[in-house]
C-alpha cells in the first residue's frame, strides 16, 4: 500500500460548514426524531417572537398554526406582533446559524447561541426540500415584505429566491411559514403543553394556537405589564475563563491593568482591584495588551482568592410571585385547586453567574391523587419538556421529605405522589444546561440549594395553610351544628312533649366557646377617571381604562360567654394601596392596618371593612389576620400577632 | 293471650325527649348517656345468671357534630315509634331505614346505623325492640320435635301446631315475635333440646329420625341465631325445664354462637335475661373431639387465631372448660366442621357421636 503523506491528507481536509455540521448532528439541537422536531420548531419560533416583542417593548401577541395535510409533513406558521425584521437582515436572522445579537451580552435571555430559528428553517429545507417563507412588516404605513429563503449549507448563508410585498393588517410583525417533516399525532399533546407552560411563565403574552383540525386554543394574557428589562452587565471575575480574560485584554481601551479590571468586569471597585493585583504580584500600571500568559494566569488565580462582591442582579428578570400565582390560577382554573402557593429566593450567584429561583405549588382540586406530582420546569421563561430525571430541579425536589406536607413519598425520597403541580423557574445570565438541546439544568450545588430552600418555604406555607384549614373546618362543623342541627333537636323534643321550643342562644355560646373571624373578599371593577387625550378616538388599543378594587369584609363573632376586647391586624399585600377603612383603625403602616376593637358582647358580631386598590382580581384571596391581647387558642381565623 | 299495653313504652320514650328538653331549659349542652356496648363492659349478673352491661357509660353529646346528629336521629326515631304505637302499626328495621330517608338532616347513611340506633334506644329506655313495634328482616329458624305450639295467627285465631305431625321436613318456622301474645308453648315430652348451627346437620338429624329416636327437639340456628330463636329456646327451656345442648362447628365463630345462647351477646347484653339460656351446654364439636375422633380438619387462618385469642380475654369464656379447649385449639392449629363426622358414614353422627357425647354429659344413660 502506498504511503499516505500529510500532503495527501491535506487534500481531504476542508472546512465543515456549520449548516453541514447541523445536518449530521441535528439530534443535538433537538431535532432527533419527528416528534421532537415539531416541538423544537414551535419552541424556537415562539421564543423568537417573544424576544422580538419584548425587545421592542410590545406586549406579545403570538399566533401559532400547524397544518398537517400529509401524515409526516407539517406546515408550521408562527406570527408575532414584534417590530419586524428589516429586509436586508431577513436572510441573516432566519437563514444563518450562529448569528444573533444576544450571544455576547451577559443578561437573562431566552435564546443565546443564535441557532434557534435558523435551525428550524434549515431542518425544514433538509427534510422537505421546501423553502421557508418569511413575512415581515417594520412600519405600520408600509406594506409587508415576503421572502422565500434558500440556505446554502456549504456557505452558512441564505439566499432570497422570491421577494414580494403584500398588505398585512398588523402594524408591525413577523410571520414565518416553514414545512417540516414532523409527527403531529404524537407531538400534539406536547405542543399544547409547551404553549400552555409558556403562557404561565409569560403572563404578559397572549398565545393563540390553531390545530390542523381547526381547534383554536387561546392562552390569555394575565398581565398588562412587560417584564422588567434585563440589564446587560459586564462579566464577573468569578465566571470568566482564562481565554476570555486574555481576549478581553486584547480588545480593551484601558492602558493600565487596574483600569482594565475596573472597566471590563463587574463588582471591581478600587479596593477589590488592588487586592487582586497585589495577590497576583503584578505591577498595576502594566499595559494589559503586553501581559504574558503567566501574568494572566496569576490574575485569574487571584480572582478566586479575593473576596469579590456578587454581580449586580439587574441582569435578571424574574417573573414575580404575584404574576406566577395569577397565571397558575388562570391556567388551572378547570382543576379548581384548593390553593396556590408561591415562593421566591433572593438573587444568588454560581461561578460568577447571577441566578434566581422562583417556585409555585398548586394543590388539590381535580388533580390526580395517585400519580406523581407534575413538575413544570422553566429556564429563563422557557419550558423544559424533556429529561426531567436528569435535571437539578428534580433532584432538589426529590431530596425533600414531602410526607410531612400531605404528599406520599415512599421512604421520604424521590418525586412525591399526590394532587399537586410544582413549578420552578430558574433565571440566570447563563443557565448551566447539561447539553446543547437545553432540556435539563446541570447539577450546580448553589442552584440545587436555592431550589430546596424555595420549596421548603413553599412547603411551610402549605403546612400553615392546611393547619389553618383543618381548624377552620372543625369549627365550621360546629357552626353547621349550631345553625342547623341544634334547632332541630330542640324543636323535635319540644313537639314530642307538646311544650314550647326552648331558647338556644346560651347553648350556642357554650358549645362554640371561641371568637370566630372570617373574611370575605370581593372584587369590584371600576372605571378610572377618563384619560385626557388631545385627539378624540385616538386612544390606542390595549390601554385599558379602569381597575379592580379589592374589598375585604372581616366578620368577628364572639361565641364566648364573656365580652371580648382585643386588637386586630390585617396585612396589606405588596403593591396594594389602602382605600376606605371602617371602623377607624388605630394605626396604619405600609405593611398593616391595626384596629383596637370595642368590646364585643357574647353572641354579637362586628364587621371590619377595608378596600385595596392596585391589585388584579384573584391576586389576593385570603387576608393575613392577626390578633393581640386575647388568648390565641380562643380565636379561629387569625394568628397571634408577633410584632412587626 | 293478652293485648299488649304500650303506655309504659310511651312513657319511657317521652323520658328521653324530656331529658333533652330539660338540658336546653337548664342551658346544659344536650346529651344522653348509655352503657358502653363493648366486650370490656360486660359483667356477670349473679341474680340473673347472665352477662349484662357494666357500669361504663358512653355520652352522646351535642358538643360534637357526630353526637348532635345522633341526638337528632334519636329524637326522630323516638317520635316515629310513638307514632307507630299510636296508629297501631309495626315496621321492619329495613322499612324504618327507608322511612328515615324523609327525615332530612336526621337520615341514616346505612341500615347498619339505624339498626344500631334502634338497639341504643332499647338500651336507653330498657324496652325491647318488640315494644317499639320494630321487627327484624329475617325469621327465626326451624324446629322439629315432639312439641305442641299454640300460635295466634294473622286472622286473630289460635292455632295448635305439633312440631312433628303438623309440619313437613323443614319443620316449624319460629316467628319473629315469640312473646306470649303471639305463641304459647303447650305440651312436650322431649328430654332435651339440641340447637344446631348448620342446615346440613339439622337435615341429617331429621333424615335419620334423631328427634324421634332420642326424644329430642331439634332447633336449627341458621348461623348466629336471631333474637327470636334465642328467645324461643330460652322460653322452651325455662317453661318446660329442658336442658339445651349446642351443637356447632369447631371454630371460634361457633363458640360465639354458643356464648350468645348461653351467656348473652355483647350487642344485646341489655336484654340478656330475656334471650340467654344460662343452663345451655356446649356439646361439640370441641377441639378435643378433633383429636378423639380423628376428624378431617382445616388449618386455622390468621383471623381464626385472632378470634380465639380475643376469646381468651372475653369475660364469658373464662371457665376452665373453655380456656382448656381454646388453648388446645391454638396449639393444634386446626378447625373442623360438624359435617366432618360424615367421614365415618352418614349415620355415624346419630348412631355413635351424639349418643356418646350425650351420655358423657349425663343427658342420656348408657
Amino acid at each position: 500500500m502506498a504511503k499516505i503523506t500529510a500532503h495527501d491528507l491535506a487534500k481531504k481536509q476542508k472546512e465543515i460548514s456549520v449548516a453541514e455540521f447541523f445536518e449530521r448532528n441535528k439530534h443535538i439541537l433537538g431535532f432527533g426524531n419527528q416528534t421532537r422536531a415539531l416541538i423544537t420548531s414551535v419552541k424556537e419560533g415562539v421564543d423568537n417572537g417573544l424576544d422580538a416583542c419584548e425587545e421592542a417593548n410590545i406586549l406579545p401577541d403570538i399566533y401559532v398554526e400547524i397544518k398537517n395535510h400529509e401524515d409526516s409533513e407539517c406546515r408550521l406558521i408562527i406570527e408575532d406582533n414584534g417590530p419586524g425584521v428589516v429586509k436586508k437582515q431577513i436572510p441573516h436572522i432566519f437563514g444563518r446559524l450562529l448569528y444573533g445579537s444576544r450571544f455576547h451580552a451577559i443578561r437573562q435571555s431566552r435564546g443565546q447561541q443564535g441557532i434557534g430559528i435558523s435551525a428550524v428553517v434549515l431542518y425544514g429545507q433538509l427534510t422537505t426540500g421546501k423553502h421557508a417563507k418569511i413575512t415581515s412588516k417594520v412600519e405600520s404605513d408600509r406594506p409587508a415584505v415576503v421572502a422565500n429563503l434558500v440556505i446554502d449549507t456549504n456557505k452558512n448563508r441564505a439566499e432570497v429566491t422570491g421577494k414580494d410585498t403584500v398588505h398585512w393588517e398588523k402594524p408591525t410583525g413577523t410571520r414565518i411559514e416553514v414545512s417540516i417533516v414532523a409527527d403531529f399525532k404524537r407531538g400534539k399533546k406536547y405542543v399544547y403543553e409547551y404553549l400552555q407552560s409558556t403562557s404561565i411563565v409569560n403572563p404578559h403574552a397572549q398565545i393563540t394556537y390553531k390545530e390542523p383540525d381547526g381547534t383554536v386554543h387561546l392562552f390569555e394574557r394575565t398581565s398588562e405589564v412587560l417584564p422588567r428589562k434585563a440589564i446587560e452587565i459586564k462579566p464577573h471575575p468569578h465566571g470568566v475563563e482564562l481565554g476570555t480574560l486574555i481576549k478581553l485584554a486584547k480588545h480593551t481601551k484601558a492602558r493600565q491593568l487596574n483600569s482594565f479590571l475596573k472597566s471590563e468586569f463587574s463588582s471591581m471597585g478600587d479596593r477589590t482591584t488592588n487586592a487582586v493585583i497585589d495577590k497576583a504580584g503584578i505591577e498595576k500600571t502594566i499595559n494589559p495588551k503586553t501581559m504574558t500568559r503567566e501574568e494572566f494566569l496569576a490574575i485569574h488565580k487571584a480572582f478566586k482568592k479575593v473576596k469579590i462582591m456578587s454581580p449586580s442582579t439587574e441582569c435578571l428578570s424574574p417573573i414575580g410571585e404575584t404574576l406566577i400565582k395569577r397565571s397558575l390560577k388562570n391556567e388551572t382554573h378547570e382543576i379548581s385547586p384548593e390553593f396556590i402557593i408561591t415562593a421566591s429566593r433572593p438573587p444568588s450567584v454560581y461561578s460568577g453567574n447571577p441566578f434566581q429561583i422562583e417556585v409555585g405549588l398548586v394543590y388539590g382540586g381535580n388533580l390526580p391523587k395517585e400519580e406523581p406530582v407534575k413538575i413544570m420546569r422553566f429556564a429563563n421563561r422557557v419550558p423544559l419538556l424533556y429529561q426531567q430525571g436528569g435535571c437539578v430541579t428534580t433532584s432538589a425536589i426529590s431530596s425533600i421529605d414531602w410526607r410531612r406536607y400531605g404528599l406520599t413519598q415512599p421512604s421520604g425520597k424521590g418525586v412525591p405522589t399526590g394532587p399537586a403541580i410544582f413549578l420552578i423557574h430558574v433565571s440566570s445570565t447563563l443557565i448551566p444546561f447539561t447539553s446543547e438541546s437545553k432540556e435539563a439544568i446541570a447539577d450546580v450545588e448553589e442552584i440545587e440549594n436555592d431550589i430546596k430552600l424555595a420549596f421548603r418555604e413553599c412547603a411551610r406555607k402549605v403546612q400553615h395553610h392546611i393547619h389553618k384549614k383543618v381548624r377552620r373546618a372543625k369549627t365550621r362543623e360546629k357552626f353547621d351544628l349550631i345553625t342547623r342541627i341544634l334547632p332541630e333537636i330542640a324543636k323535635k323534643s319540644a313537639n314530642m312533649l307538646d311544650k314550647p321550643v326552648p331558647i338556644l342562644d346560651p347553648i350556642i355560646t357554650k358549645i362554640m366557646d371561641i371568637v370566630w373571624i372570617e373574611d370575605i373578599i370581593e372584587y369590584e371593577k371600576v372605571s378610572r377617571e377618563p384619560v385626557q387625550t388631545t385627539l378624540i378616538g385616538n386612544n390606542p388599543e390595549g390601554q385599558k381604562s379602569g381597575g379592580t378594587i379589592t374589598k375585604s369584609r372581616i366578620m368577628v363573632v364572639n361565641y364566648k360567654r364573656d365580652p371580648q376586647k382585643f386588637n386586630l391586624y390585617a396585612i396589606i399585600p405588596k403593591d396594594a394601596v389602602v382605600g376606605t377603612i371602617n371602623p377607624k383603625p388605630s394605626k396604619i403602616t405600609s405593611n398593616f392596618i391595626k384596629w383596637n376593637l370595642d368590646a364585643i358582647p357574647p353572641a354579637n358580631k362586628i364587621d371590619v371593612i377595608f378596600e385595596l386598590a392596585g391589585l388584579e382580581q384573584g391576586d389576593f384571596d385570603e387576608n393575613d389576620l392577626y390578633i393581640e391581647n386575647i388568648n390565641p387558642t380562643f380565636v379561629i381565623g387569625a394568628d397571634k400577632w408577633e410584632g412587626e | 293471650m293478652v293485648k299488649k299495653d304500650y303506655s309504659n313504652v310511651i312513657e319511657k320514650i317521652d323520658l328521653v325527649a324530656a331529658k333533652i328538653y330539660d338540658d336546653f331549659q337548664q342551658t346544659h349542652i344536650p346529651s344522653l348517656n348509655l352503657p358502653t356496648r363493648t366486650k370490656a363492659n360486660i359483667k356477670f349478673d349473679d341474680n340473673l345468671n347472665v352477662w349484662k352491661y357494666g357500669a361504663n357509660t358512653t355520652e352522646r353529646s351535642a358538643k360534637s357534630l357526630d353526637g348532635a346528629y345522633m341526638l337528632l336521629r334519636t329524637m326522630y326515631m323516638a317520635d316515629f315509634i310513638k307514632e307507630m304505637i299510636k296508629i297501631n302499626k309495626s315496621s321492619t328495621l329495613r322499612e324504618m331505614y327507608y322511612i328515615s330517608e324523609g327525615w332530612d338532616l336526621a337520615k341514616f347513611h346505612s341500615q347498619q346505623e339505624s339498626n344500631l340506633l334502634a338497639e341504643d334506644l332499647e338500651v336507653i329506655t330498657s324496652c325491647m325492640r318488640e315494644d317499639f313495634k320494630l321487627r327484624p328482616e329475617e325469621d327465626g329458624a326451624r324446629v322439629i320435635g315432639n312439641l305442641t305450639i299454640e300460635e295466634m295467627t294473622r286472622n286473630n285465631t289460635k292455632k295448635k301446631i305439633h312440631c312433628q305431625d303438623d309440619v313437613g321436613d323443614a319443620g316449624y318456622s319460629i316467628p319473629y315475635n315469640v312473646e306470649p301474645e303471639k305463641i304459647n308453648i303447650k305440651g312436650t315430652d322431649a328430654d332435651f333440646i339440641i340447637a344446631i348451627e348448620t342446615g346440613g346437620m339439622f337435615d341429617r338429624l331429621v333424615e335419620n329420625g334423631f328427634d324421634a329416636s332420642h326424644n329430642a327437639i331439634l332447633v336449627h340456628l341458621k348461623g348466629q341465631p336471631a333474637r327470636s330463636t334465642r328467645r324461643f329456646i330460652k322460653r322452651l327451656s325455662a317453661e318446660k325445664n329442658l336442658p339445651v345442648l349446642v351443637f356447632t362447628d369447631c371454630d371460634p365463630w361457633s363458640y360465639r354462637i354458643f356464648a350468645s345462647i348461653a351467656y348473652g351477646a355483647i350487642k344485646t347484653a341489655h336484654i340478656s335475661e330475656y334471650l340467654a339460656t344460662p343452663s345451655s351446654q356446649y356439646l361439640g364439636v370441641t377441639p378435643s373431639d378433633i383429636e378423639n375422633y380423628n376428624l378431617p380438619t382445616d388449618t386455622l387462618t390468621k383471623e381464626d387465631i385472632n378470634a380465639l385469642k380475643s376469646e381468651l380475654t372475653d369475660p364469658r369464656f373464662q371457665d376452665s372448660f373453655w380456656k382448656g379447649e381454646i388453648k388446645l385449639q391454638i396449639k393444634i392449629g386446626k378447625k373442623s366442621e360438624q359435617q366432618a363426622l360424615a367421614k365415618y358414614g352418614l349415620d355415624y353422627v346419630t348412631d355413635t357421636y351424639l349418643p356418646e357425647k350425650l351420655s358423657e354429659m349425663g343427658i342420656t344413660k348408657k
